[in-house]
């Protein structure tokens, strides 16, 4: 038996949010020590795996296998592939800089961080970051559903306690209702997929790589494909299915805005690629022109939303609902290029869209207003958050040398290959892009500082550039040198393209 | 030593990038320093550019000092730089004028660090485009370069630089659009993005197979286009050309140098290294459009350049006229390819791709030098001012005169190539492209006249508002480049030499 990397890192967030849990709530200070240990110490064997992930050989690695119900034929089935491995990185980078950004100070008067009941906020934060890392890491179709749910459900507290006042009960709500309907309908589908299985090969199992041999005939995977996929891909954001998501970022404190749009949008990309395409690979054809099509229009017409908000924050939601558009338009072209670069865009469009939501945050935590007319000069006083954003922006309009264009043109090549008109229509996406990044970027960091905010606004914390500064190595690295991820990826897509019968 | 010999190019291309990261680990404030690290740094790749193009072979085919290294394999693109006489020509170019650019900003005091930050950067950018030999490599330079000039005009530019700068990036990238796509699809078809090996297999194509539910011919014709527009807006040629008066008149005075003076050429290098070899059939069949835009860039430039009063606009609109030349040559030459008359033309327009870059980086830093005295550009505020700025005036005029196409300096040389090119090919739009450079004449002799000549404006003649002379430094950025001006305008053949066996062994 080797060391139990998976289950440590997935176990990690539960215990360190229970020992918070058993902490005095007035020792804010040292709840925080703890939650950021913790963070770390996760982060840290979330490299390891990422880094001594051998990519010589595809397949599951540093398996882990422990019977839990073994009645239904449940086990705590732990595994990364080259998909998983990097968004379990990403997990690890997400937690780690968003314990940072929410520090707070109570000494101080500028309302940056997390001030208010930190010891909860932290623990139920941990709760739903310990249900992320299970998702990504199980290999059981019971404890990836199980760990589905627990990543939704602190969603609901953490924006309704923590939210911004004006929307977050309305919100929540939309969310908790939004992803509980699709987790349901999925649910559906992963019954039916069990009791088949049971009916084929008389085996009580909810392995998925036994499941992947179930032989499920066409006609079965036609009709649950559909429920299944877009079930999970709810979370992922898909059009028309987002409206959820932007109402979501806007109303959540900070670090749970990095953690939605960096993380959570991802778990829903990842269990629909896992559940819907690789289990059901026949029904992905069938209804592959259907995907392409609700991708193709997120990826427009949220960069075109995102173009006429006033709201900084929902614009870097709506932002969120074209780049994962541009995810699942990779997913929908089932061929190497489309697959390879859905999985870079998971983990480049995590860290980018964390980065943006830790900017807006530290903006609206000093200038206590979003709305972008009313903001302005922050260069002068925060250039470090700046420079942060700047590079944030290019990734986010696909330009060469950062990670954005090296996910992104892999998705159009991907595209190429099945449907070129889909390509020429996804590609103005970059255009209205690179107009409001650049239009907000002048105005709210460039353009000259409203009266009313002058003296009021402080530069960020050493904590904040600590956070700024991992998130943009990220996107710098993989940009200059795709070969730091990309030969993972592949590993990974290689296993999708064998179930879908190959390429 | 032996590390730079085997690594020349990728060392000239990467040197000014690092340094850039270098300079974020100098001590704060020192703006001295930041100006002579930025100077020194810009001059090694020029040293370096000396020594390949002395050890560069202009008799051997095919590309020189290649290397190669591994990039992103998973879709078959590697990191493949190599030179011709047509690139090393272009990259010389470029090498030289960002010291002199940099020079020319010694006079910035505002946040010095992140500007000559951004002009390392633009080299590496340009450089990249001029070096590749992998079209993804290729793209990502072309867009990459995009970010420093960018934001050169947006935080250092003149009133107008919100307006300028975005107009500038949104009509560079809507461009590009097509040729990301249209790189895409060769990517997708073939599988690679060598270039050298594109050239052979695109060309390959059976002409009446069917790719992508069209006949080859239709992917190509729309291709083509897709790469035209994109290089048309960078060139630029008329009507794709508005951008262009706005950025450079906004940008500030060493933005403007090497914007006219480098990206202009990008456009025109892509025509060259990417439009002829990829689509002969198609640039033939469509050579009369493309010499039609031409023209017109040629004739409605020199007109707007007539037309304007702010001086760096006058200047703007010359670029559009003098590269509407290189386009005349690109078009000629498509249409009669293989012929004498096409390597004339040819050899023209890679020669006016250089001249140009030295004799419009020259105007555009003379202008700049006189807005900072007066902050005006307005050409109504100035006049006489010859006998107070008595050197300044004689640079200008000389300057002005390699613009004009006086014989005996470099404009001269590269215009009669193209036209000589061109006539015989090209008989109409030729012809009414030389009526075009009367009115060069015209728009030049209006600038100097109400810059230098005429009744004395008193107001800068006496008192706080006198003009002082051009000084020391600003001499120096001028004396090279006057100095090739002059050296190709009596002897051109040390620079021809190369670009001609370029030229007849590409085409």
């Amino acid at each position: 038996m080797n060391f139990p990397v998976l289950s440590i890192i997935t176990f990690t967030p539960l215990v360190a949010a229970v020992v918070m849990l058993l902490m005095p709530a007035q020792r804010k200070n040292e709840v925080r020590a703890v939650a950021l240990a913790a963070a770390i110490f996760a982060l840290i064997l979330s490299a390891w795996v990422f880094f001594t992930y051998n990519q010589s050989t595809a397949g599951y690695q540093f398996v882990e296998r422990y019977n839990w119900l073994p009645a239904l034929g449940i086990s705590l089935y732990f595994g990364v592939d080259g998909i998983s491995a990097p968004l379990v990185l990403l997990t690890g980078v997400v937690m780690f800089t968003g314990v940072l950004i929410s520090w707070g100070d109570d000494d101080k008067h500028v309302m940056a961080g997390i001030q208010d009941r930190p010891r909860e906020f932290f623990a139920f934060l941990f709760i739903l970051a310990w249900g992320v890392f299970g998702v990504f890491v199980s290999l059981d179709l019971f404890m990836l559903f199980f760990f589905y749910e627990i990543a939704v459900f602190p969603m609901y507290l953490l924006i309704v306690i923590w939210g911004w006042i004006q929307t977050r009960e309305y919100a929540a709500m939309k969310l908790t209702i939004y992803l509980f309907i699709g987790s349901v309908i999925s649910l559906v589908g992963v019954l039916a997929m069990y009791w088949l299985q049971y009916k084929n090969t008389g085996v009580l199992s909810f392995d998925m790589l036994l499941m992947e041999k179930a032989g499920f005939s066409h006609a079965f995977q036609n009709i649950w494909f559909l429920p299944v996929f877009l079930g999970f891909a709810v979370l992922g954001g898909i059009w028309p299915f987002h409206n959820w998501s932007p109402d979501g970022h806007v109303a959540a404190p900070t670090a749970v805005s990095m953690f939605h749009a960096g993380v959570l949008m991802k778990l829903g990309a990842f269990a629909a690629l896992r559940v819907g395409i690789m289990l059901l690979p026949d029904g992905a054809k069938y209804w592959q022109w259907l995907i392409m099509f609700f991708a193709a229009v997120a990826v427009v017409y949220g960069a075109y939303i995102a173009f006429v908000q006033m709201d900084f924050k929902y614009m870097v939601g709506f932002s969120s609902v074209s780049h994962m558009g541009l995810v699942m338009l990779g997913f929908s072209t089932l061929n190497r290029q489309g697959l390879l670069g859905s999985g870079l865009q998971m983990f480049s469009h995590g860290v980018m869209t964390a980065l943006f939501f830790a900017v807006v945050g530290m903006i609206y935590d000093r200038a206590h207003t979003r709305q972008i007319p009313e903001l302005g000069g922050m260069a002068k006083i925060m250039p470090f958050a700046t420079i942060g954003f700047i590079i944030g922006g290019l990734v986010s309009m696909g330009m060469p040398l950062f990670s954005g264009f090296i996910a992104e043109f892999p998705i159009f090549m991907g595209v190429w290959g099945r449907q070129w008109l889909v390509a020429v229509i996804a590609s103005i996406s970059i255009v209205i892009t690179a107009a409001y990044i650049m239009r907000n970027i002048r105005q709210v960091f460039f353009g000259n500082m409203p009266e009313k905010l002058e003296g009021h606004i402080t530069d960020i914390t050493i904590l904040d550039k600590v956070a700024i500064t991992t998130l943009c190595f990220f996107m710098i690295v993989i940009g200059l040198f795709p070969s730091f991820m990309v030969p993972m990826v592949q590993t990974g897509v290689e296993n999708i393209l064998r179930l879908l019968g190959g390429s | 030593m032996n590390f730079i010999s085997t690594h020349l190019l990728s060392t000239i291309l990467f040197f000014p990038m690092l340094s850039a990261v270098a300079m974020l680990f100098l001590p704060k404030g020192e703006n001295k320093l930041f100006r002579w690290f930025a100077f020194v740094a810009s001059l090694v790749p020029f040293a370096l550019t000396l020594v390949a193009w002395f050890q560069f072979k202009s008799d051997q085919p095919g590309f020189q000092f290649e290397e190669t290294y591994i990039w992103y394999q998973a879709i078959g693109s590697s990191l493949h730089l190599g030179v011709d006489g047509l690139s090393l020509t272009m990259v010389l170019l470029t090498t030289l004028l960002t010291p002199l650019a940099i020079l020319a900003s010694f006079s910035i005091s505002d946040r010095v660090r992140p500007y000559m930050m951004l002009f390392l950067f633009l080299e590496t950018g340009m450089l990249g485009v001029f070096m590749a030999l992998d079209l993804l490599i290729f793209f990502v330079f072309w867009e990459a370069g995009l970010v420093p000039m960018y934001f050169l005009i947006n935080q250092w530019g003149s009133a107008n630089k919100d307006y300028a700068s975005l107009k500038f990036l949104i009509y560079t990238m809507g461009g590009s659009l097509g040729l990301l796509l249209a790189v895409q699809m060769l990517g997708v078809l073939f599988g690679t993005y060598d270039l050298v090996t594109l050239y052979q297999r695109w060309n390959s194509l059976e002409p009446g197979s069917i790719l992508m539910g069209m006949s080859v011919h239709t992917v190509k014709t729309i291709a083509f286009w897709a790469f035209v527009i994109a290089f048309a807006i960078k060139v630029p040629l008329w009507p794709f050309h508005t951008w262009l008066p706005d950025a450079h008149t906004e940008a500030p005075t060493a933005g403007s140098m090497l914007l006219a003076g480098v990206l202009l050429k990008l456009g025109a290098y892509g025509f060259l290294r990417l439009v002829l070899p990829f689509y002969p059939v198609e640039a033939k069949m469509f050579a009369g459009a493309l010499a039609l835009l031409a023209t017109a860039a040629i004739v409605f430039g020199a007109f707007g350049s007539f037309g304007q009063t702010d001086f760096k606009r006058l200047v703007a609109y010359s670029s559009v006229n003098h590269m509407g030349f290189v386009v005349l040559g690109i078009a000629a030459a498509a249409y009669a390819i293989g012929t004498q008359d096409a390597t004339i033309a040819l050899n023209g327009a890679i020669l006016q791709m250089f001249n140009h870059g030295l004799s419009s980086a020259g105007m555009f830093f003379l202008v700049g030098v006189i807005y900072e005295r007066t902050h005006t550009r307005n050409l109504e505020e100035f006049g006489g001012l010859f006998p107070i700025i008595p050197i300044y005036g004689g640079l200008l005029i000389f300057t002005s005169m390699a613009s004009l196409g006086l014989p005996g300096l470099n404009g001269f040389i590269s215009e009669f190539l193209v036209v000589r090119g061109a006539f015989p090919v090209l008989t109409a739009y030729t012809a009414i492209s030389m009526l075009g450079l009367l009115f060069t004449g015209a728009y030049i002799l209006k600038g100097i006249k109400k810059v230098l000549h005429g009744p004395m404006n008193e107001h800068w003649a006496h008192g706080e508002h006198k003009l002082t002379e051009i000084n020391a430094r600003e001499i120096v950025v001028m004396v090279p480049l006057m100095a090739l001006i002059l050296w190709i305008g009596i002897y051109p053949a040390w620079i021809l030499d190369v670009i001609n066996k370029a030229v007849v062994m590409l085409f």
